[in-house]
């Protein structure tokens, strides 16, 4: 496999073609997946012996916290494809994954505290891994603020990217910070551990899998959207300067 | 087909509202401004050809 073909996508026209010539595919995969592994986890898997009912809320917690560290490593990727090659799909590829990071980590936090009430007695606490998921979203809060700060889009794929690698650190150490750490509310992650200790219950597993596989299809189908949305305004504000300079 | 939510019913069905509400203003954000910014181009493409 030549690697050096993906180069090639680095051409706006030709990354704008090819992925909106896969959209209708991934849009259907994604209805499929999302819908169909909410629908399973939400009304055809048993409740917790322990947790009860909530133990469902876990099929919208876990694949947005995953999502929400996920899309920051695709953000570091890209801000370092820009830092190195100066491609700028790939700047504005980070740019449009940011506010959907955004969201899954509101989506994370939200749901961790509505979980947490019942099952910790208590909506928050500065454990950790919830204390890095906030700075992470602040992170991410500062990221678009910065390229929405700035009017040159050179400078501000320069600067956000060096922002990037930072927040990077606090992607890293929210994943984690209960191993770092070893304590703290949050527990740590069960979806690997089957066959060991204390698994996720196989009742659990496969629908949580087919809800990770609706996230990351939801992020692909959304993120080329608003990459090519972010191709189409850097190529305007490229027209209207032109414009203006007569 | 499981639904007893029991006493954590307002827990789970207020974490499924509050999240497919933010995914939906996602969506529905990110495809307005992507239609709003398809037509401003086209319209800068249009101008840019009459003009020469």
């Amino acid at each position: 496999m030549n690697l050096n073909a993906l180069w090639e996508y680095a051409n706006p026209l030709k990354f704008m073609r090819t992925t909106e010539r896969l959209l209708p595919f991934f849009a259907v995969a994604t209805l499929i997946f999302f819908v169909g592994g909410l629908i399973w986890g939400f009304f055809f898997t048993p409740n917790d012996y322990r947790q009860g009912s909530t133990v469902k809320i876990m099929f919208i917690h876990v694949p947005s916290a995953m999502m929400a560290i996920n899309i920051w490593v695709m953000m570091l990727v890209t801000s370092l494809v820009w830092i190195v090659r100066r491609h700028h799909v790939s700047a504005l590829a980070a740019r449009a994954a940011a506010p959907i990071g955004a969201v899954m980590t509101v989506i994370a936090l939200a749901t961790g505290a509505i979980w947490g009430q019942p099952m910790w007695g208590t909506w928050w606490a500065w454990d950790p891994r919830l204390t890095s998921f906030l700075i992470l979203f602040l992170f991410y809060l500062g990221y678009m603020a910065l390229w929405a700060a700035i009017e040159n889009d050179d400078t501000a794929a320069d600067l956000t990217s060096v922002l990037c690698l930072v927040g990077s650190v606090f992607a890293v150490l929210s994943r984690y910070a209960v191993k770092f750490w070893n304590q703290g509310l949050h527990q740590d992650s069960t979806i690997m551990k089957v066959g060991e200790k204390d698994p996720l219950d196989p009742s659990y597993y496969l629908p949580l899998v087919v809800c990770i596989a609706g996230f990351v299809l939801f992020f692909v189908v959304l993120v080329i959207i608003r990459t090519n949305t972010e191709i189409r305004a850097r190529r305007m504000r490229a027209l209207l300067a032109r414009e203006r300079l007569g | 087909m499981n639904l007893e939510l029991g006493k954590y019913a307002e827990a789970v069905l207020s974490s499924y509202a509050v999240s497919l509400v933010l995914i939906f203003s996602l969506v529905w954000l990110s495809l307005r401004r992507s239609r709003k910014v398809k037509a401003q181009l086209d319209e800068v493409e249009v101008r840019r050809k009459q003009n020469g």
